[in-house]
């Protein structure tokens, strides 16, 4: 390798020596790895609901050939379950894909399915979001693995994303359960070499007849639940001579026991330590874990949110730290880690970092130039709306400057919230609901057939931007297209919504303010259960909008900043101001075009920029 | 670690915990391209046959939220993400994303590359206040190079314009990092003719080794020294004011288009239809209401404030 000559210090030469890496290596998203796995462990059947972190592994199968393999979104991860139990009853291997909150969703079929078991092998991949890069909490998924009595698998890079997934099949039909491997947002964006193989060529075991243990009744139930906790302490047996435990011995003074990519936070920071790495949160080695912690001095597990092996560790007899040194919220990083070790009085010093005592700039998420969400929320705000949110991009209409949200909780809960306010008569604004298309179809449609059934007063104000667009523009049964792109039945929002009984129902353009104002009015004026479709594509997903864009001819502009309302990321001050107050301007590189903020300003400044100066 | 009597400490180090990873942390704006340019980074790596972890969080990436990529590699790497002071190489490609990460720089032997690029978020123009200025976090190259010696303060998307394609700014500072890692010319530019269009090819090649030059060459000692990041304006000057915002009851017939129209949002229709000012803190006096108002109803008016000292 060519030594680099700059005049930059050259940084740590002995670094970047020995190759260690041979050819069938590809670089993979710890995503990308699970379904590399799967599709080595010859899975047949596919289904998601999108879900940061986890969309990704879906989207990757997606690109495996079709004879391989069926890849599918589902309208949500419930059905996603479905799909992989029924395929999996069928007899060939199935997984799904979620994020840590879609499994609440999936879990009414979980719970039963563990009794149930498997015929061809049956995983669950579950994406963890530590530390809320994008999600509504941080619920840790080891406690549903224990609550269903189902094994959780935890990798620690992508390498072993691949690994364990492929395992995660073996696992599955060997012991006659649902197999969740974990992932965390750390291990899912992040990228590695991984040594990848060939794929598995699995025969469908077909249909076993096998009612006794495939219908859920009570009758056959209380014969299965013992043979589930049967099944949980062969589980156990098999850990504790697995490779999945690997048992690192360094220090006599110092034991770690620690899993997923808090192992490679502890190898980096302390790596005299001896180290219990655990492959499986729920159940626990619990033979080898006795071991270990007999064979050093003092214990320490090191585990990212819930306490979750440090309490089993505990209710088993067995003397460990933990959570008295590390956050329960939050990401664990070589920081914490390290800040609580010193806690602990196992490292001396902390390292220097640099000081400039900046506050660093705000730069929170905004809606993107042109975003379809954004009119509808300034209308609402100014109207003045009793606003019942939902999950998706336009949850961020709940920020300054739109500010059209007081609540939301979960996907699809703005329309039951709704007819909860409207019932608990709170009366002195409109009662709306605002719900994603994606959204609707996910959970909001049984709640709207509530709304009507129950007749009460409320708008439901239905933001059609045609995409799934917050994971990143996927597909669903309102786009005509299918995970692979293919044509098909496209839902016809309208009918459905008449069909379930709603009588006043308006399509109105996402970008037309005054019609926003007027249907919005309209609606609200009816007295019963109102639904507005206000529809244009969003502006990211799936094709990059992009017209001619608006300037600000600065001699009107009154620096009223009206249009800054909108929340366009586009418009900024500029350096001329009216009267103490800053004139605005517009990105021409950035402004799609839209036209929004053209009809809110009252000075009329707001121009197409071809006709212009601009 | 306290326990250095332990037999692991006395032990010869094994080789994975040996050679530390050299540390790239790459940062910029949604839609700068900070993943392109790590993953550059990342091919190279991969190509010259070490281990490479490239860390990201692109959950709200392209919603012009702050983007980061932590790039490490050697030997073994274990976290993928580099601890904080232990970043060999920072990169920025907007300014104050580089000052938002400087604390990740290793103190001692850092490097900080960083665009001059001011990225303001609209977030930073939200006081609307006489006289407020934008809250966008302001530092000279010489400010930070007092904490930072080994520091570059860039105009490479102006490198790039004088090469005819703006676009090729990110190929500029991947330029300037070359000369601190130990790759070939070849091999950089080989991994960045696979990913960009194939009709830019030869402008990025050329960039690239703009960046290059402009960092190892004294040809370009006095530009570097030259480099500077545009000032703040200055703050708008203007009379301590109390606002009065004086509404004829009797003129106004509850349209309320003032209501819907002011950007503050602080007027409101009383239970007699009536306009009133519902929240006078948030009122700046821009007087939208007193010109739209059809009947005259309402009128702004902004006196000095006596600030006579006794
Ligand atoms: C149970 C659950 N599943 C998935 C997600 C991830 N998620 C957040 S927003 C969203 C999609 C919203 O799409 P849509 O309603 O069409 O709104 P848009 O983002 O397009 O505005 C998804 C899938 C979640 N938060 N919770
Ligand atoms: S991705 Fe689409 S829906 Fe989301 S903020 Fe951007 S334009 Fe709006
Ligand atoms: S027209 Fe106005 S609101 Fe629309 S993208 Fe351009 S600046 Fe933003």
């Amino acid at each position: 390798m060519n030594k680099g000559t700059g005049s930059i210090a050259r940084i740590h030469e002995a670094r970047t020596t020995t190759p260690r890496i041979d050819p069938e290596i590809k670089s993979l998203m710890g995503n990308e790895a699970i379904a590399r796995g799967a599709w080595e462990a010859g899975v047949k059947v596919g289904a998601a609901y999108p879900g940061t972190p986890s969309t990704e592994i879906m989207e990757s199968l997606g690109t495996y050939p079709a004879e391989d393999l069926d890849a599918q979104w589902s309208t949500n991860e419930k059905v996603s379950l479905d799909v992989a139990i029924g395929a999996s009853l069928a007899g060939v291997r199935a997984m799904c894909a979620m994020k840590h909150v879609g499994l609440n969703v999936a879990s009414d079929s979980l719970m039963s399915q563990s009794y149930i078991g498997v015929n061809g092998g049956l995983v669950l991949v579950v994406c963890d979001d530590p530390g809320m890069h994008s999600s509504q909490n941080e619920q840790d998924t080891r406690l549903f693995g224990q609550f269903a009595m189902v094994p959780v698998l935890e990798p620690s890079d992508a390498q072993e994303a691949k690994d364990f997934t492929k395992l995660a099949f073996e696992l599955s039909e060997k012991f006659d359960t649902p197999v969740i491997v974990r992932s965390t947002t750390r291990l899912s964006h992040c990228r590695s070499p991984v040594v990848v193989g060939e794929r598995e060529q699995i025969e469908s075991r077909g249909f076993r007849d096998s009612p006794a243990k495939h219908v859920a009744l009570p009758t056959n139930a209380r014969v299965r639940h013992p043979i589930v906790l049967e099944r949980e302490r062969k589980l156990k047996e098999y850990l504790n001579t697995s490779d999945l435990v690997r048992w690192e011995p360094g220090s006599d003074e110092l034991g770690v026991i620690t899993l997923s990519t808090c192992y490679t936070y502890v190898r980096e920071v302390i790596p005299e330590a001896s180290v219990l790495k655990l492959g499986v949160s729920y159940p626990l080695a619990e033979d080898v874990i006795r071991r270990f912690c007999d064979s050093v001095e003092r214990v320490i597990v090191v585990e990212e949110l819930e306490p979750f092996i440090e309490r089993e560790l505990r209710a088993m007899g067995i003397e460990v730290e933990g959570k008295k040194y590390f956050p329960r919220v939050g990401e664990l990083s070589p920081e914490n880690l390290r800040e609580g070790l010193h806690k602990a009085g196992i490292i001396s010093e902390l390292p220097k970092t640099t000081d400039l005592g900046i506050e660093p700039v705000a730069r929170p998420p905004v809606l993107c130039a042109g975003c379809s969400h954004a009119g509808t929320y300034m209308v609402l705000r100014t109207a003045g709306a009793r606003v019942m949110g939902d999950i998706g991009c336009y949850t961020l209409g709940a920020i300054e400057p739109l500010k059209a949200m007081d609540a939301c909780v979960s996907m699809g809960a703005s329309i039951g919230m709704a007819v909860g306010m409207a019932k608990a008569g709170a009366t002195d604004k409109p009662v709306v609901a605002t719900i994603g298309d994606s959204t609707f179809l996910h959970a909001g449609i049984p709640a709207l057939i509530d709304a009507v059934y129950n007749n009460v007063n409320i708008t439901v104000l239905l933001l059609d931007n045609q995409t799934v667009a917050m994971t990143g523009g996927q597909d669903h049964a309102g786009t005509g297209r299918t995970l692979r792109g293919d044509e098909t039945h496209r839902v016809d929002f309208e009918k459905v919504i008449r069909a379930i009984g709603v009588k006043w129902v308006k399509t109105v353009d996402s970008y037309d303010i005054g019609s926003l104002y007027q249907t919005y009015r309209e609606a609200t004026q009816y007295d019963g259960v109102a639904v507005v479709i206000s529809n244009r594509p969003c502006a990211l997903d799936p094709v990059k909008i992009k017209g001619t864009p608006f300037y600000v001819r600065s001699e009107g502009c009154t620096a009223c900043q009206a249009c800054m309302n909108l929340a366009c990321p586009a418009i900024s001050w500029s350096d001329e101001l009216f009267d103490g107050h800053h004139k605005v301007k517009i990105n021409q590189t950035t402004c799609i075009g839209c036209s929004m903020c053209a009809q809110v300003c009252p000075t009329d400044c707001i121009q197409l920029s071809e006709t212009g100066t601009a | 670690m306290r326990v250095s009597t332990s037999s692991a400490v006395e032990r010869e180090p094994s080789p994975t915990t040996a050679a530390e990873p050299t540390n790239v942390l790459i940062v910029g704006v949604g839609g700068q391209g900070v993943i392109t340019v790590s993953k550059v980074l990342a091919q190279l790596c991969l190509q010259n046959k070490l281990k490479v972890k490239q860390s990201e969080i692109h959950g709200m990436a392209k919603r012009g939220g702050a983007v980061f990529s932590h790039v490490r590699f050697g030997r073994e790497v274990y976290s993928p993400t580099i601890p904080l002071g232990q970043a060999d190489i920072l990169l920025a490609l907007e300014w104050a994303e580089g000052l938002r990460w400087l604390p990740y720089l290793n103190p001692e032997t850092g490097t900080f590359i960083s665009d001059t690029q001011q990225i303001i978020p609209p977030f930073s123009c939200r006081n609307r206040k006489r006289g407020a200025t934008s809250n966008y976090v302001f530092r000279s190259v010489e400010q930070v190079k007092q904490h930072v010696p080994n520091s570059y303060a860039v105009d490479a998307t102006g490198m790039a314009e004088g090469l005819g394609n703006p676009r090729a700014a990110n190929t500029v500072l991947l330029g300037m990092l070359s000369t601190a890692l130990d790759f070939s010319v070849d091999d950089w530019q080989a991994i960045i003719a696979q990913s960009v269009p194939p009709k830019t090819v030869e402008v990025n090649r050329q960039a690239f080794l703009l960046g290059r030059e402009w960092i190892q060459s004294d040809a370009h000692k006095e530009e570097r020294e030259q480099v500077e990041v545009a000032k703040p304006p200055p703050a708008p000057v203007v009379d301590d004011v109390v606002i009065d915002l004086e509404i004829t009851e009797a003129w106004c017939k509850g349209c309320d288009i003032c209501v819907k129209m002011c950007p503050e949002r602080c007027l409101a229709l009383n239970s007699s239809e009536i306009v009133e000012l519902a929240n006078p803190d948030a009122c700046t006096a821009c007087r939208l209401c007193e010109w739209l108002c059809p009947d005259f109803a309402i009128a702004v008016h902004v006196h000095k404030k006596e600030t006579a000292i006794a």
